[in-house]
């Protein structure tokens, strides 16, 4: 009898993690953005994408609500908000 | 063809015959005649196989991890405090369902530092996941690694298997042994086939991660698969016996056990010696038999409950202690009786021959004569009580 022995790759990818995350999560408030690109780099979950002034956003399904994006904004163009208040 | 070999040799030569495309190992006494050997096959051209040379044990068992995962037969073998630090790779091993074949020749384990046979470094590792046979004598050793590939390859099965040899008793012993030609052992041993491996145009993950969700389901699949093997392995040494001639059950082995009174239960190279006491109470009228267990993992408790359920008095050797419990052959062998209709009238436990001391047939003797008495619980036998007088107050 076998159970779970082998998995092909992209498992990360289906293995959707954002229900871990903490009670708070970000807002990107696409006002001030200079697409400096740290809030893409500093993210640990490499969830958040864009490209050009005020496009960043994250990927919910991967999101820990760690706070690293909104910490390292230079404009302060991201807050961490509740999660119920979304 | 009929050869006299040392135990460690001929381990060696069959190892030959089964063709493993990488061997790894680290010399330790008493397995490093096999290794030895092994390498000087490997650069004399007789096996078209890697020998890689390590720096540990924990190498060692690392590199025939890969190389099973990469498709590839393999074998490795050590003793003692290696298999010791060969531990937590190869509880990985198993979870990872990888059938590598590993010699050990059982030793005592430090402290106090000790070279000699006992099989508390095997027994110790009993809960890896590992099917763990026993051998008796090298002949049975020889076919024992035979049927351990044929086991652990099986598609169903895909477990590693130990195969333990008493060390420097087997290892460093002559016999005189049937060794089979490779067209034998090719037609009982048919190449590796993984059904899963690690490859480059086909990339998948073993041994990943998981959560909470899956890890219950890994292991217990892997425990099904121990009672899997318990059916499988009658039916692969009878078509052992086919081709080879020679007759294994592979779990246990009974001897002059029908009428018997008095039986001991023993594993390994002690049953040698047994089987010659029995011979030679049977004579003087004794009833008195032997119940050898081949395979410690998986154990085959319905068999050995048949075998003991009308004998009065049964015997358990251990060559090992669970220090601060009872016995551990002896701990099963009760669990097996536990709230079952029939039972032995007693089971004792005995612990001989710890750290190469000789189990003698006036030991075997002794165990018979204290069995015609009242049970005995984890009861040392040739204990020396003068050495017991230390005091470091």
């Amino acid at each position: 009898m076998f159970g779970p022995l082998v998995c092909k790759p992209g498992s990360s990818r289906n293995n959707k993690t954002g229900p871990w995350r903490t009670e708070l999560r970000p807002k990107f408030l696409k006002k001030e953005c200079i697409a400096c690109n740290m809030c893409l780099i500093v993210c640990p979950e490499a969830c958040i994408t864009g490209q050009g002034k005020n496009s960043y956003d994250f990927d919910p399904d991967f999101c820990k609500g760690c706070g690293n994006c909104a910490a390292v904004c230079p404009k302060k163009d991201i807050e961490m908000v509740k999660e119920d208040s979304v | 063809m009929k050869e006299l070999l040392e135990g460690s040799l001929a381990v060696a030569e069959i190892v030959r015959l089964c063709k493993p495309g990488v061997i790894s190992a680290y010399p330790i006494t008493p397995q490093t005649h096999i290794v030895e050997e092994l390498a000087q096959i490997v650069a004399n051209g007789k096996l078209n196989a890697q020998f890689v040379n390590v720096e540990s044990e924990h190498s060692a068992a690392s590199t025939v991890l890969g190389s099973v995962a990469c498709g590839v037969r393999s074998y490795t073998a050590t003793s003692s405090q290696g298999l010791f630090l060969m531990a937590e790779v190869l509880y990985n091993i198993a979870g990872m369902r990888l059938p590598v074949i590993m010699t050990t020749a059982a030793r005592a384990i430090s402290a106090p530092i000790n070279i000699w046979n006992d099989h508390q470094d095997v027994v110790s590792l009993r809960d890896s996941g590992w099917i763990q046979f026993h051998a008796e004598d090298i002949q049975e050793a020889v076919d024992l690694h035979l049927i351990a590939y044929r086991l652990g390859e099986d598609k169903s099965i895909m477990l590693p298997v130990m195969v333990c040899v008493d060390g420097f008793i087997l290892t460093h012993g002559l016999e005189t042994v049937n060794m089979p030609s490779q067209e034998e052992v090719d037609k009982f041993l048919p190449p590796y086939k993984a059904p899963y491996k690690l490859d480059i145009t086909n990339p998948l993950t073993l041994g990943p991660l998981v959560d909470p969700e899956f890890y219950t389901e890994a292991r217990f699949a892997l425990n099904e698969t121990h009672k899997e093997a318990l059916a499988l392995i009658p039916k692969i040494t009878s078509e052992f016996s086919k081709v080879f001639g020679r007759n294994y059950n592979g779990l246990i082995e009974g001897y002059q056990m029908k009428d018997a009174e008095r039986v001991i239960v023993a594993m390994g190279s002690v049953c040698g010696t047994v089987k010659d006491v029995v011979d030679e109470l049977r004579k003087k009228g004794k009833k008195v038999g032997l119940l050898k267990i081949t395979s410690l993992r998986p154990f085959p408790a319905s068999h050995i409950y048949e075998a003991l359920k009308n004998i009065p008095k049964v015997a358990v050797i251990d060559r090992a202690l669970s220090l601060g419990s009872f016995a551990p052959l002896a701990a099963e062998i009760k669990a097996v009786f536990f709230g079952r209709p029939k039972t032995p009238k007693t089971i004792s436990s005995f612990v001989v021959g710890l750290g190469g001391r000789d189990i003698t047939r006036e030991s075997i003797k002794e165990i018979f004569r204290l069995l015609t008495g009242k049970e005995k619980q984890g009861e040392f036998i040739d204990l020396k009580p003068e050495l017991l007088k230390e005091s470091y107050e």
